[in-house]
């Protein structure tokens, strides 16, 4: 096969198919991961006692029955994927500038302390108020908190793997000082922040959707505008395929890599707000998240697409939420869902393998902008 | 001193020096002991980016050697029965399995990122991802599935080398060696992995090609080094450094397993590599730092400034605690900010390597 031909348009095939070209290596990968953690369920049944084969099939329908068994079942999961989508979007943002935001669980967190204070502090103002004004205080500190990993990258040249991780456990740190001292709400038992009041968010279906989730649906073809419609999109991309062109063409790396940094912490700060002012209406010292490496495996399972981390969130929101169901009825500890994202993650990556296994001439499973990051790793500032 | 401290500003200033040098030499072992997975961490990062792989799954290396440690030796423990019969530094049978079974997690876990890095030329940054949350869920789901309902599981730990009786008591030099020497079998271990490594790094055969092959690959092949095979061997041996920090952890450290309980070493570890540019010494010094930043910080709440140092008690004291026990993190940022831009990363890190003529 020439150069030439690699790069010519695929032009006679049908939207249908190039869906699927796209979506085979994913499905695969998800198909493998439940056969290889169907594995380990039966191996561990070797652990707690009699080797039982049907386990795993047991595990897989509980987890099924669990997230799409009843109208509650879907709902649930429709919920459980929203924090996902948001958290995603803020990875897979991150991947389309050649960045890797590793922070999302910092700047979840931080954005939950903003709207779980500020939220407090609105308490009594008309819902119309409280509610906008509770989710700018989130969206605005998780963006703060994903502007400084973007500033040291861009002044200083501090990779961004390393800064957000160390700025997840700072985040920790600050909510443990601020909800057991000044945002200390006085007459309950324990360290929490006060009572929401008006700021809680409405909810409909029988109390089982709340209005952060539509924010978070709603969020999806809004990034989607953004990247591919915006020229600030055209900007974000450019830095991420190539910053040395992306700079020789006028644009401002730098720039672009704070700016970015920034959305992708509002992102992650409203995925944070959201559930506070939906699920849990108030935040307590250790209030902890597992949203950080969720959201990055819906980037990559999605591609740094929109639409396909909306459709990888919703995957993983079904197993988060059917989780439960399984740990009671068959006993296999929620953190199965861990090994399965992460085996997820191991096909996409070898996703070369699978290419040839299958016989298929199917796109990268990877997002190409990573080849960025993992290039920009050792060289500095984007500048 | 009186007068010095009394001076506006500066003063505080002077005391805080003062007060660093009045706790320092109750820290210092801890430091090394602190410091000790950190620098481990950090060889393993050196092992990797000198040959031209990035490896941000040191984390999750060493969370797996940890638990892998802590499991086998507890399982061998409970399996061998009786009071087990320590050697120097306490070390049991069960003991050395548990290392064993470290070094071998934390390699397995090493090839598995050469496998993807090297031959399927996957995203090396993604790699190291997918072995950070492997390890969280795989250590998570056996925690509870292993741990969990046994809770006598347990080995113990290896115990610190005693010094001699009177030997802490010669001025300076007593001090250095307690300092060094008052420590268990891991921690001591890795001043000699530091300097063996810089050595071999800079004066040997071996540390020349796998220089050359972290630097311009392309060159390193074109005279003949076969730099598949050395990247592939430098990330697995690698390895064996976050096996011994995860060892470290739960077998000289704590004694158990908690879930996360790396919180953030293995990073803090590529932090340290590039504070020492990419030299062992210079990352062992880095995380020396970092370690003395975590025992300064803990240091503090025990034993305030006091009354000695008025003005500083008072600003320090207005800290809340909550700050010093995320010191090293604050640290860590603050010094990558400061040195990497002075700091020159390996110029093939990152990059996969691919022989001419196989290009697509």
């Amino acid at each position: 096969m020439t150069a030439a031909g690699a790069q010519a348009p695929p032009r006679r095939t049908s939207p249908l198919a190039r869906l699927l070209a796209l979506s085979i290596v994913p499905l695969v990968a998800v198909l493998g991961a439940l056969i290889v953690g169907g594995i380990i369920i039966f191996l561990s049944s070797f652990a707690t006692g009699e080797p039982d084969p049907t386990l795993p099939f047991q595990a897989y329908a509980s987890l099924f029955r669990g997230a799409f068994g009843s109208v509650r079942g879907i709902l649930f999961s429709i919920v459980s994927a929203a924090p996902l989508i948001l958290g995603g979007l803020a990875v897979g943002l991150g991947f389309k500038a050649g960045l890797f935001n590793i922070g999302a669980t910092g700047q979840f967190l931080m954005g939950a302390l903003g709207a779980a204070a500020v939220g407090a502090w609105v308490a009594g103002a008309p819902a119309f108020v409280a509610i906008p004004v509770a989710f700018l205080a989130g969206a605005l500190l998780g963006a703060a908190w994903g502007f400084i990993p973007g500033a040291l990258k861009a002044w200083t040249g501090a990779h961004e793997v390393v800064t957000t991780i160390m700025l997840n456990f700072i985040a920790g740190a600050v909510i443990g000082y601020l909800i057991t001292g000044p945002l200390e709400a006085p007459g309950f038992s324990f360290s929490r922040t006060g009572d929401l009041g008006n700021a809680v968010l409405p909810t409909y279906f029988d109390e089982a959707l709340h209005l952060g989730v539509f924010i978070a649906f709603a969020a999806v073809p809004i990034i989607w505008w953004l990247l591919w419609k915006s020229t600030l999109g055209f900007e974000i991309r450019t830095v991420g395929a190539n910053p040395d062109a992306a700079r020789y063409a006028g644009m401002r790396p730098a720039f672009i890599t704070i700016l970015t940094m920034s959305l992708c912490g509002l992102l992650a700060g409203l995925s944070g707000a959201g559930q506070i002012l939906g699920i849990s209406h108030f935040m307590n010292a250790s209030y902890g998240t597992s949203i950080g490496f969720d959201s990055i495996s819906v980037a990559l399972l999605g591609r740094a697409h929109p639409v396909g981390i909306m459709l990888a969130a919703l995957l993983f929101g079904a197993m988060r939420a059917g989780s439960g169901l399984m740990q009671i009825e068959a006993g296999i500890p929620v953190e199965i869902i861990d090994v399965i994202q992460a085996t997820i993650l191991l096909f996409l990556a070898a996703d070369v393998v699978i290419r040839r296994a299958l016989h298929i001439r199917a796109p990268g499973a990877e997002p190409e902008e990573l080849q960025t990051v993992s290039k920009s790793y050792g060289s500095g500032t984007p500048a | 001193m009186e007068a010095i401290y009394g001076i506006p500003v500066i003063g505080v200033l002077f005391q805080f020096i003062g007060y660093l040098i009045d706790v320092t030499p109750g820290i210092a072992p801890i430091v090394i002991g602190l410091a000790a997975p950190i620098a481990l961490g950090a060889m393993c990062g050196i092992m990797n980016e000198r040959s031209g792989i990035v490896n941000i799954g040191i984390e999750g290396m060493m969370l797996s050697a940890a638990f892998a440690a802590f499991l086998a030796a507890g399982l061998f423990q409970q399996a061998q029965g009786g009071e087990p019969s320590g050697g120097p530094f306490g070390a049991t049978p069960a003991l050395m399995v548990g290392v064993l079974a470290a070094i071998l997690t934390a390699m397995a876990l090493s090839a598995l990122h050469a496998w993807l890095s090297i031959t399927i030329s996957a995203d090396q940054i993604i790699s190291g991802t997918i072995i950070n949350i492997a390890a969280i869920g795989m250590t998570g789901y056996l925690n509870r599935l292993l741990i969990s309902p046994n809770p006598r599981l347990g080995a113990g730990t290896f115990s610190s080398f005693d010094l001699p009786a009177g030997w802490e008591d010669i001025p300076i030099i007593g001090w250095i060696l307690e300092m060094f020497l008052n420590q268990g079998p891991l921690a001591m271990s890795v001043i000699v992995i530091v300097i063996l490594l810089q050595v071999l790094l800079f004066r040997s055969r071996w540390g020349l090609r796998t220089r050359s092959v972290g630097e311009h690959p392309r060159a390193a092949d074109t005279v003949g080094i076969n730099v598949i095979a050395l990247r592939y061997r430098n990330v697995i041996v690698g390895g064996i450094f976050a096996g011994l920090a995860g060892a470290y952890l739960t077998l000289e450290g704590t004694g158990s397993f908690q879930n996360g309980m790396t919180a953030g070493r293995g990073f803090i570890a590529l932090a340290a590599v590039i504070f020492g540019r990419w030299t062992p010494i210079g990352a062992w010094g880095g995380a020396l730092l970092f370690a003395f930043s975590g025992a300064f910080g803990q240091a503090v709440r025990i034993r305030p400034p006091g009354d000695g140092y008025p003005g500083l008690d008072a600003i320090m004291g207005g800290i809340p605690t909550q700050v010093y026990g995320a010191l090293p993190y604050i640290v860590t940022i603050i010094i990558l900010a400061g040195v990497v831009g002075r700091s020159v990363a390996p110029a093939a890190v990152g990059k996969p390597y691919q022989k001419e003529g196989r290009a697509a």
